[in-house]
C-alpha cells in the first residue's frame, strides 16, 4: 500500500482510480451489446489492479480504453521495393505499425552475393545490403509518424545504423524515430540460432545499442526480449517465460555494468511472447511475466521509475501450431491464440496467416490475418474491461504456478552465474543447458503427439478434407536473388571506394577498444555505402565467430 | 543386418533446428544410427560427411524456402563423389514442389506433421532404394 495525495494510505483500488482518471480515453459509454454498462476493471478494493504494482493485471490503469493494441503485421520478402509496396498496403488496410522481416543472409550479416546466400536472398524476408536498400524499403513512408520494428539480432547494430542514416538523409532526426530493434542475442544462441559473433562480443554490441538509444533516441525500444523463438524451438510455456525474463535480467545487468542507471534504459525495454494454443496457460504466462518483472526490477535492480517495472509486450500467434493440412483451420487456431494475447493484455499483436506452414503469406492470407484482429478489437467488446479473467480461481492459480516454475529456473540460472543472471545466461549457453532443455521439451511434445495423447486437427484426427488442400501460395523465384545481386554490384560500382575503406578501418579500430561505442562508426560507414557483409566481416576480424557444437 | 546409418543435415543459413533434432531422436529411438552435421553446412560438406561416414541415407531439414535451390545441389554433390546415397527432404515444402524435387533426384519428401512411424518408414524405404512419392 502506498500513500495517496492526502497523506493517508490508499488501497489498490484508489491507486488505480487515480491513475485511471489521469488517463486519456479513446471513448466513453463502454457497454455490452445489449446495453449493460461496463466498469473499466472489476475486483475487490484490496486486490491487484492494472497500472498498480506489481502490474499483474496490466501495465496501464486504463488498458485498451485508452488505446487498443497495435496491429503490427510482420512483412518482408524479395527486394526492398517489393516490401515497400507491402508496407504501404498494410498502412492502407489500417495497420499502424510496420514490422520488418529480413532474409536469412541479412539476419546472418551476409551480403546477397555471398556464396552462402545462394537460394536464400529475399526468401524469408527482405534483403538489405546497403543504405540504398534501406532507402527503397522506406520510400514514401514518413518514419517520424509511424513506428517501425526491425527483427534483427546479430547485425542489429548495423541495421539500426543504416536505419538512422536513412531517416536522417530523408530529414527525420534520430530523436523522432519510434520503433523497436529485436536485438536479443541471447535467445539466438538458445533457440533461433542466427548467431555470428561469440556471446560476449555480441553482448558488447547490445550494450552499445542500448547506450546509444538511451542517449540519442528517446522514442526507441532498444531490445525486444523475445520468448517467441524459444517457444517455437520447442520449450514449454514456463520455460519460455523464465528463459525470456532471465535474458531480460541479463541485459539489465549488462547495461548497469556499462554505467547506465537502471531507470535510464529499462523503460525502453520491451518483450515479445508467443501465443500458443493452450488458451489459459498463455494468459497466465503473460500475467506472471508482468508480476515477476515488476518485482525483480524493484527489489533486485532498484528501479524506482514505474515504467521500468511495467512489462510491455508484443505477441505473435504460434507459427508451430499451424498445419499444412486443411490450412483454413489455421484461421481458427490463430483467432483463439490472438484472443489469448488480448485477454492477457498485449500491447501489440501479429497474427499469422493461414498459409504459413506452406510458404510466406499471400496478400489475401495476410489481410485475413489482420481482419482476425479487427474482429476481436471492434466486434467482440473484449477490450472494454481490463484483465477480464483476473480473479478467476483457475487463472489466478495458474498464474501463481507459472511464477513458481519460473522462479525455480531463475534460481538455477543464478546458480550457474554465481549470483549473476548475466553470467548465468552466458554460462548456460556455453554449456548447452538452455539448448538441451528446449530440445528435451520439443521431443516430449512430439512423443505425446505420436502416442496420440495430443490431438492436432487435420493431422492425427479429423482428416476428412485433407485431400482437398489446394491453397494458392506465394512463389518467390530466384529472379529476386538475381535482381538483388545486380543492385548490390551497381551500388558498389558507384560508391566512393576510399571512403568505404576509411570507414571500415575506423570501425576495426573502434572494435578493438571495448570501451568505445561502435554506433557512430557504423552510422558513418553506412553513409559511405559500406555493405552489411563488409561491416560484419570487419567486426568478425576483431571479435571472431561463434560455432555451435552440434548436439542431438 | 547392421543398423541403418543416417546423416541428418542442415544446409544453408536456416537456423530452425527443432525439426532436425526431433527427427534425429525419433530415428535413434527406432534403432537407427544418427549423425547430425550441425548448422550452416554447404551441399559439399554434407556430401563429404555422408561419404566419409558411409551412411545409408541423408536427411535434409529445410524450413527457409531455399529447398528448390539447395536440395538438388546436395544430390549433385553426392553423385559427383561417385556415391548414390538417397536424399530425403523434410520441412516446409509445398506440394507443388514435390514433383520437381523427385525429378532432381530427391528420394522422398516429408511434409509438416509427418508422424514418427512415417518418418522411420520413409527413411527405411529410401535406404532400400525405393522411391516413394510422399506429399505434404
Amino acid at each position: 500500500m502506498s500513500t495517496g495525495n492526502n497523506g493517508r494510505v490508499s488501497n489498490p483500488r484508489e491507486q488505480w482510480q487515480q491513475a485511471f482518471e489521469e488517463s486519456r480515453l479513446r471513448g466513453d459509454g463502454f457497454q455490452t451489446m445489449s446495453g449493460i454498462p461496463l466498469e473499466p476493471v472489476y475486483g475487490p478494493a484490496d486486490g491487484e489492479f492494472p497500472g498498480v504494482y506489481p502490474y499483474t493485471r496490466g501495465p496501464y490503469a486504463s488498458m485498451y480504453r485508452s488505446k487498443l493494441w497495435t496491429m503490427r503485421m510482420f512483412a518482408g520478402f524479395g527486394t526492398a521495393l517489393d516490401t515497400n509496396l507491402r508496407f504501404k498496403e498494410i498502412i492502407k488496410a489500417g495497420g499502424d505499425g510496420l514490422s520488418t522481416a529480413f532474409d536469412m543472409p541479412t539476419l546472418l550479416g551476409l551480403d546477397s552475393d555471398d556464396p552462402m546466400a545462394l537460394g536464400e536472398v529475399g526468401r524469408c524476408g527482405v534483403a538489405i545490403d546497403t543504405l540504398a536498400d534501406m532507402r527503397d524499403l522506406f520510400a514514401d513512408i514518413d518514419l517520424g509518424n509511424i513506428t517501425t520494428s526491425m527483427t534483427i539480432n546479430s547485425p542489429a547494430a548495423v541495421l539500426l545504423a543504416m536505419f538512422v542514416a536513412q531517416a536522417e538523409t530523408a530529414g527525420v532526426p534520430r530523436a523522432r524515430l519510434g520503433g523497436t530493434l529485436q536485438n536479443d542475442i541471447l535467445k539466438e544462441y538458445q533457440a533461433q540460432k542466427e548467431f555470428v559473433f561469440p556471446p560476449r562480443q555480441s553482448m558488447r554490441l547490445v550494450r552499445d545499442t542500448v547506450a546509444f538509444t538511451a542517449n540519442e533516441m528517446p522514442r526507441w525500444h532498444s531490445i525486444s526480449i523475445s520468448g517467441y523463438h524459444i517457444r517455437e524451438a520447442g520449450s514449454t510455456a514456463a520455460e519460455e517465460l523464465a528463459f525470456t525474463l532471465g535474458n531480460g535480467f541479463a541485459y539489465v545487468e549488462l547495461a548497469r555494468q556499462a554505467g547506465l542507471p537502471v531507470d535510464s534504459f529499462a523503460p525502453r525495454l520491451s518483450f515479445f511472447f508467443n501465443a500458443h494454443i493452450d488458451f489459459f496457460e498463455e494468459i497466465a504466462k503473460y500475467r506472471a511475466a508482468r508480476r515477476i518483472w515488476a518485482r525483480w526490477m524493484k527489489e533486485r535492480y532498484g528501479a524506482t521509475n514505474e515504467r521500468s517495472m511495467q512489462l510491455r509486450f508484443h505477441t505473435q500467434t504460434a507459427g508451430v501450431s499451424l498445419t499444412a493440412q486443411q490450412p483454413e483451420v489455421n484461421l481458427i487456431r490463430t483467432a483463439i491464440e490472438a484472443l489469448a494475447g488480448v485477454l492477457g493484455g498485449t500491447q501489440s499483436l501479429h497474427t499469422n496467416s493461414m498459409d504459413e506452414a506452406l510458404a510466406l503469406p499471400t496478400e489475401k492470407a495476410a489481410r485475413l490475418a489482420l481482419r482476425t484482429q479487427q474482429v476481436i478489437a471492434y466486434e467482440t467488446n473484449v477490450a472494454h474491461v481490463a484483465d477480464p479473467l483476473g480473479g478467476s480461481h483457475f487463472v489466478e492459480a495458474l498464474t501463481d504456478e507459472m511464477e513458481r516454475r519460473a522462479e525455480e529456473i531463475f534460481a538455477r540460472i543464478d546458480e550457474m552465474g554465481r549470483g549473476s543472471m548475466l553470467e548465468g545466461c552466458i554460462t548456460g549457453i556455453e554449456e548447452n543447458w538452455f539448448q538441451g532443455r528446449i530440445a528435451d521439451s520439443a521431443y516430449e511434445l512430439e512423443r505425446a503427439f505420436n502416442r496420440g495423447e495430443r490431438t492436432i486437427v487435420g493431422v492425427n484426427r479429423f482428416l476428412e478434407g485433407n485431400e482437398e488442400d489446394n491453397l494458392d501460395i506465394l512463389k518467390i523465384t530466384n529472379e529476386d536473388e538475381r535482381k538483388q545481386r545486380e543492385r548490390l554490384s551497381g551500388v558498389k560500382s558507384e560508391r566512393n571506394e576510399p571512403a568505404v575503406v576509411d570507414a571500415l578501418d575506423r570501425l576495426a579500430k573502434d572494435a578493438v577498444d571495448p570501451e568505445v561505442n561502435l554506433m557512430p562508426a557504423l552510422i558513418d560507414a553506412s553513409l559511405a555505402y559500406a555493405t552489411v557483409g563488409e561491416l560484419m566481416n570487419t567486426m568478425a576480424g576483431v571479435f571472431g565467430r561463434h560455432v555451435e557444437v552440434p548436439t542431438i | 543386418m547392421a543398423a541403418l546409418r543416417v546423416l541428418v543435415a542442415k544446409v544453408g543459413l536456416d537456423g530452425h533446428d527443432r525439426g532436425v533434432k526431433v527427427v534425429a531422436r525419433l530415428l535413434r529411438d527406432a534403432g537407427i544410427e544418427v549423425i547430425y552435421t550441425g548448422l550452416f553446412q554447404t551441399p559439399e560438406t554434407v556430401a563429404a560427411a555422408a561419404v566419409d561416414e558411409d551412411v545409408d541415407v541423408i536427411g535434409l531439414s529445410m524450413l527457409s524456402g531455399a529447398h528448390m535451390t539447395l536440395a538438388p545441389l546436395v544430390v549433385q554433390a553426392v553423385r559427383a563423389r561417385g556415391a548414390d546415397i538417397p536424399v530425403v527432404l523434410g520441412g516446409i515444402v509445398p506440394n507443388q514442389d514435390v514433383e520437381e524435387l523427385h525429378a532432381a533426384g530427391i528420394a522422398a519428401v516429408l511434409g509438416p506433421g509427418a508422424p514418427a512411424d512415417e518418418v522411420v518408414r520413409t527413411i527405411t524405404t529410401a535406404a532400400r532404394g525405393e522411391r516413394r512419392h510422399q506429399g505434404v
